[in-house]
């Protein structure tokens, strides 16, 4: 299992300020954490970049790599700011992950990258239009995109599927259909289709106290799936891995003799599978 | 072998809500989707309250307020006439008028237009804020004393007013509707929020929103029919209260209940058309889980009632 830190984000206030400043210390510090709770690579989510995004996204990797042995995921929509980031990125540390190609046209040049650079890349299943309605129409565009992956010359073994968690508190039943969807990616060639998840949307919108509990748990359900890697909070999913054992007990129905933890465990489970209608408040029902 | 249709049967039910007092009336109480009765049990036939409110409806379109025309200028004798002559099961008395940007009449207005209608009137009543949620909170804090001992519904709580709200419901013995704005998700959690104050849900109406024909009527109809499914196969105890449809409002705004025959000849007739809209908005709404709408053209209660009459055979 792969994790992929996803701490340094732009949409983070005190990562934004650090970008804009060029101030490396929170930016390496942040690195650091991560890598310490297990992160085997670090996410630099500049965002868009329209201006500036090439110098930004050659800091971050440099910053990044220079106080940590790992690769980065270069997480941009901007091409040159990508390419710019493989060019300084250091691959002694291991090689880098493109976030993201997908089925729209627009994205097709990543792969073009992803060739040319030998690296990985993620291949998030939605189309030009909207949103994919369930797992079938994530793993037909899973397809397409495979099939363009071959095109451009990109090895099958370098991309990995995203099947793209929407949030849980307005899309209760894509919670589930994620997770049809990383076993039918497992299935879509020989060895296995990567598969990758950018975890923590699952949560987004929920209760700040809620967030971690349902991040773990949809975690480990799609571990059970066959995931391989998650953009997602290092030190949760640690806690995820420690919890697992209990966890996959009250999946089968088991008694963990810890009456307030199975509840929670299994509320969730309910709600993730949509047995329950989700409500900020579910936990306390 | 002869054919045995198949049965659906499910472990929820829907709550049974009782309103009023001298011509109290039930509504709710069936275990099956709306009227479904070939497979379980559907107690009672969903209730039409007419729409009333404490101003005079200058804002209605002609077509609805030429019905009330000589009454509608006074709440008491409005209500009469719904209850005497247009046989009215329930009345749902809109204080439009003490909204800020209306008349913005007072709590003490409320509160005596609210006890001169309940004495003029057997039926149960719907007492209705300007759905303003600051002032809906002085306002229905007021009339739900005001209303104490005759077992009104009172609303709407939201969330960012459910707490007064809620509580007044609960000192004064009424029943409370819970309205969110067409989100499912939304709409449990703020009847979990009004339980964990200790109302009891079995006395609450959930009003998901309404909206009319051709103006999203498939949102409501989409969260409605979801919510009566969480009730119904997920035994889901929050999402059992009843549900409100309030049609009328939102029919009497659109424009194919106002635009005339002369502007739009195609559309034919503006009162039979405006008529129809309102009919098929409720109809719908009946048919998506509403067991409570709030209507306004007699004409169109009758045609809906007749439908109901239809399914409840």
């Amino acid at each position: 299992m792969l994790i992929i830190g996803e701490k340094l984000s732009i949409i983070a206030k005190r990562v934004r300020e650090a970008m804009l400043k060029r101030d490396k210390a929170p930016i390496q510090e942040i690195a650091k954490e991560q890598w310490m709770a297990g992160a085997g690579m670090i996410d630099a989510n500049i965002g868009p970049a329209e201006d500036g995004g090439e110098a930004l996204m050659e800091w971050m990797v440099t910053t990044i790599q220079e106080v940590v042995p790992l690769p980065v995921c270069l997480d941009t929509t901007n091409y040159k700011a990508i390419e710019a980031g493989l060019k300084v990125h250091n691959n002694q540390w291991g090689r880098p992950l493109i976030n993201s190609t997908s089925n729209d046209p627009e994205r097709f040049p990543m792969l073009e990258l992803a060739a040319r650079y030998n690296c990985q890349i993620i291949g998030l299943t939605v189309g030009k239009g909207g949103l994919p309605a369930d797992a079938e129409e994530r793993a037909a565009i899973a397809a397409e995109i495979m099939a363009r992956a071959m095109e451009y010359g990109v090895p099958l073994e370098d991309l990995y599927l995203d099947p793209l968690v929407l949030q849980i508190a307005t899309s209760q039943d894509h919670a589930q259909k994620v997770i049809e969807a990383i076993k039918m990616f497992k299935e879509m060639n020989d060895p296995p289709m990567k598969t990758v998840v950018g975890l923590s949307n699952i949560s987004n919108g929920c209760p700040k106290q809620l967030r971690p509990v349902i991040n773990k748990y949809y975690f480990l359900m799609l571990l059970d799936a066959g995931l391989d890697a998650a953009i997602a909070d290092p030190k949760e999913m640690a806690e995820a891995m420690e919890e697992r054992p209990l966890f996959e007990k009250v999946l089968f129905g088991d008694n963990i003799g810890d009456p307030k933890k199975e509840m929670v465990m299994k509320k969730t489970i309910d709600i993730i599978l949509g047995k329950t209608l989700y409500a900020h408040s579910y936990l306390e029902m | 072998m002869a054919f045995v249709a198949p049965k659906e049967t499910f472990s929820g039910k829907v709550f049974e809500v009782t309103i009023g007092t001298d011509k109290a009336i039930s509504f709710g109480g069936e275990n099956v989707l709306p009227f479904h009765s070939f497979e379980g049990t559907v107690p009672h036939r969903p209730v039409i309250a007419y729409e009333i409110q404490d101003v005079p409806p200058e804002d209605w379109p002609e077509t609805v307020r030429s019905v009330y025309e000589g009454v509608s200028s006074d709440p008491v004798s409005w209500a009469r006439f719904c209850e005497d002559k247009l046989n009215a099961k329930a009345i749902a008395l809109r204080l439009i008028g003490t909204h800020p940007d209306r008349e913005n009449k007072g709590p003490e207005e409320a509160k005596k237009v609210v006890s001169d209608v309940l004495s003029a009137i057997k039926v149960p009543l719907i007492i209705l804020g300007s759905n303003h949620v600051e002032k809906d909170s002085e306002v229905l804090v007021a009339v739900a004393e005001a209303a104490k001992d005759r077992n009104c519904i009172i609303g709407k709580a939201q969330e960012g007013n459910y707490k007064t709200i809620t509580a007044a419901a609960m000192a004064h013995n009424h029943k409370l509707i819970a309205m969110s704005e067409l989100d499912i998700n939304l709409s449990k959690q703020l009847n979990i929020l009004i339980t964990q104050m200790g109302f009891p849900k079995e006395r609450l109406i959930t009003d998901p929103m309404c909206s009319a024909l051709g103006y999203g009527i498939e949102y409501t109809y989409s969260v409605m029919e979801r919510i009566r499914l969480a009730a119904l196969t997920q035994n889901d105890a929050v999402m059992q209260p009843p549900l409100l449809g309030d049609v009328g409002t939102y029919v009497w705004k659109v424009k194919e209940t106002q635009a005339s025959e002369t502007e739009l000849p195609s559309w034919g007739s503006l009162k039979e058309r405006s008529i129809t809209w309102e009919a098929v908005t409720a109809a719908a709404m009946l048919v998506a889980g509403a067991e409570l709408l709030i209507m306004r053209h007699p004409e169109a209660v009758v045609a809906v009632e007749r439908f109901i009459d239809e399914l409840m055979q």
